[in-house]
């Protein structure tokens, strides 16, 4: 296979010109990731706090008023209203007034001695984010304020309180604090990169195609590894740019640690980011039109978002998916990310997914390169 | 004739389309010779651009044999893409380059040396016109400008043979003769080998030896005096007040042989000339129609092509209903 460096250097150049030229992708897209990176770490935590309760108290007691401002301190609830029946509670929720409604109900305190109380939580469910918060925050704080009231009547009968059966106390590793920002910026440079480089690699493709601009090339000596190559330098140089200013970005204003080895981190988001170009360069060969690699590209990306494990955890979704999620690199990539921002963890850790995601690249920018045919049919 | 530089032989290029095969180009035959011009002159879809890209090497040939300087269009696709210069029909330089970028983009492509490409560079830009605009983005460029880019690109590695798609679509008539010149003037001083795909039959006259190309073959080829010889008689026109009255009587005359259109006027095709024009002014005077002079003029491709597409096209019909 010949490949001639002064002609690879023309058409390197000829890229490069083309994509810094075009302002809109520059523009656009840079600024894009960059509003993407901040608004997402910043906006998306997937704990709720403050979530407005209606509290419906028909006991009215010392002990129903502490459980009230049991919930509230715990910063996960705050009172919103009281009402006087359970049909205002419905009201309230259905209203959207509140997100959660607590019916304590009359005698609270002497169901309590009796250890028979009972108290009934409605959550709203077409609100998957205070469902999801709510749920636990509420078992938690119930659970706590039990833990007290047998301690407290422990204490009263001189019995230690540390005479529960069993204490567990949960510690959370890497991320003690649960920030939900360190486990979100890793995921999210994947992201960035993914955004930059899949849909652009496939556009500047098809749009040679489309604009009569490949004929004229293709009528040169170039050959296919030359095309390949000089399509994808710009944009792997210009990823790199960006990932450099996401780690910093990540680390310097959002705070996330880096506790692995920048180098190993560096060298993977290469391969990484080879892969997303080469899966851009495939979809070019399967679209005819800018319109269609872009919907191609699209697919991938959401695949992504949503899939990967980015958002979502992946434990928890059916075979399906699972399997989609494993056709798009940003998968393995978020692993690896978080793997080497919060566990500090060399490559023995996550050799699977680095060779996963070496072999992903090297089949894919294969089977690009097959399918693209120097000649017009 | 001088020792042929494109070779096309039986030459067949059929598309899938739908469910059926298009035939493009179905056997088709042509040499051009060392130093000459050869104009492939045809109708929109008669399959002048996918010869020229079969024999490039762009399409893939699905019959036949074409070559070009020796080397096959299918075996050889490298070979040729590096000894010819070619300018696609809907060409398209990158529109964000200038055209200095451009023409150092592809002289990159083609191995021009650093020092060729300073000589050559400022050379081919005044040839062509465009010395006061190497920092224009090509897309920016006008029309007429734009080509002579092309041309300028095409030939900056200096090759023996250039093929051009139709290089003046959609130019001004002025740029158009530029152009030609330009051209003309390369073949003469570089003895440049010319494959010219043109729908203007005027540029056809310029040409060494035409084809004429319709349905994916060569229906005549000759020199352009060869071809205007084929129209079978003289050429007489005629400016009559309603064209299209007089069309039908003078088309049911004995002595016309045919009867062409072009805007007002009527090129008639005659044996005789003074029997000619004595029985289309009786025919026009029997039925009322005024006209202005009916005078002889010289053949032209047009007429030439008209003709023998119109003979082809009754030559199929007639075939189909045998």
């Amino acid at each position: 296979m010949a490949l001639n460096v002064q002609r690879l250097g023309a058409l390197i150049r000829k890229e490069t010109i083309q994509l810094l030229r075009d302002r809109r992708y520059v523009g656009l897209t840079l600024t894009l990731s960059f509003i993407q990176l901040i608004l997402y770490a910043s906006a998306a935590t997937q704990t709720v706090y403050h979530l407005p309760m209606v509290v419906l108290d028909q006991s009215r007691d010392a002990r129903s008023r502490a459980l009230v401002q049991a919930l509230f301190n715990s910063q996960y609830f705050d009172v919103a209203l009281e009402v006087q029946s359970p049909a205002e509670v419905q009201q309230a929720i259905e209203q959207g007034r509140a997100k959660m409604g607590l019916e304590i109900p009359p005698r609270f305190a002497t169901q309590l001695d009796q250890h028979t109380a009972e108290v009934l939580v409605l959550l709203d469910g077409s609100d998957s984010a205070a469902v999801r918060s709510g749920y636990s925050a509420v078992g938690l704080v119930l659970q706590n304020f039990s833990a007290q009231l047998v301690a407290k009547t422990l204490q009263r009968s001189s019995v230690k309180p540390g005479a529960l059966p069993i204490t567990a106390s949960a510690q959370v590793l890497y991320n003690p604090d649960l920030i939900d920002v360190w486990f979100i910026v890793p995921g999210i440079i994947g992201m960035i990169l993914q955004t930059l480089t899949i849909e652009q690699a496939a556009i500047s493709m098809v749009r040679e195609r489309e604009q009569g601009t490949l004929e004229q090339v293709l009528a040169t000596p170039v050959r296919q590894i030359e095309l390949t190559l000089a399509k994808l330098t710009p944009l792997m140089l210009l990823s790199l740019v960006v990932f450099w200013i996401a780690v910093g970005v990540g680390v310097f204003w959002f705070g996330v640690p880096f506790r692995g080895s920048l180098l190993l981190y560096l060298g993977l988001s290469v391969v990484y980011v080879v892969g997303c170009l080469g899966l851009g360069l495939f979809i070019a060969t399967r679209a005819t039109t800018q319109l269609e690699a872009q919907s191609l590209s699209l697919v991938f990306l959401l695949f992504g978002m949503l899939l990967s494990g980015f958002f979502y955890p992946r434990d928890s979704m059916p075979l399906i998916p699972q399997l989609i999620g494993d056709l798009v690199p940003l998968t393995y990539f978020v692993r690896i990310s978080r793997s080497v921002f919060l566990k500090g963890v060399g490559l023995q850790f996550f050799w699977t997914d680095a060779l996963t995601l070496v072999i992903y690249t090297v089949v894919v920018i294969l089977v690009a390169s097959k399918r693209f045919k120097m000649r017009l049919d | 004739m001088t020792e042929p530089v494109i070779v096309a032989r039986e030459m067949v290029k059929h598309f899938k389309a739908g469910r059926g095969t298009v035939r493009a180009v179905d056997g088709l035959s042509l040499e051009v010779g060392r130093g000459e011009m050869y104009g492939l002159i045809g109708p929109d879809g008669a399959g002048k651009s996918t010869t020229t890209r079969v024999i490039l090497g762009l399409l893939t040939r699905t019959g036949g044999e074409s070559s070009v300087l020796g080397f096959d269009s299918m075996r050889d696709m490298y070979a040729i893409r590096e000894r010819a210069g070619y300018i696609a029909q809907q060409f398209s330089l990158p529109p964000t380059l200038t055209v200095m970028e451009n023409m150092q983009f592809f002289a990159g492509v083609h191995g021009v040396s650093a020092a060729q490409q300073r000589q050559r560079i400022p050379e081919l830009l005044a040839f062509a016109g465009l010395a006061d605009f190497t920092r224009r983005p090509a897309g920016r460029l006008s029309g007429g400008m734009k080509k002579k880019l092309a041309l300028a690109c095409s030939l900056i590695h200096e090759p023996p043979v250039v093929m051009l798609d139709e290089p003046t679509l959609g130019v001004d008539p002025v740029s158009r003769r530029e152009f030609w010149s330009l051209l003309g003037d390369l073949q003469t001083e570089k003895g440049l080998t010319i494959l010219v795909c043109t729908p203007y039959m005027d540029e056809a006259e310029r040409c060494t030896k035409i084809g004429l190309i319709y349905g994916g073959r060569l229906i005549a080829e000759g020199t352009p005096a060869a071809i205007k010889a084929l129209v079978p008689g003289r050429v007489l026109e005629v400016t009559p007040a309603d064209s299209l009255a007089a069309r039908r009587i003078l088309g049911g005359l004995a002595g016309v042989r045919e009867v062409q259109t072009y805007g007002d006027k009527l090129h008639v095709v005659v044996a005789d000339v003074e029997a000619g024009k004595r029985q289309m002014m009786e025919a026009l005077k029997a039925a009322r129609l005024a006209h202005d002079d009916i005078r002889e003029i010289e053949v032209r491709m047009e007429e030439a092509f008209i003709s023998l597409v119109r003979r082809q096209a009754a030559e199929a019909r007639e075939g189909r209903a045998a």
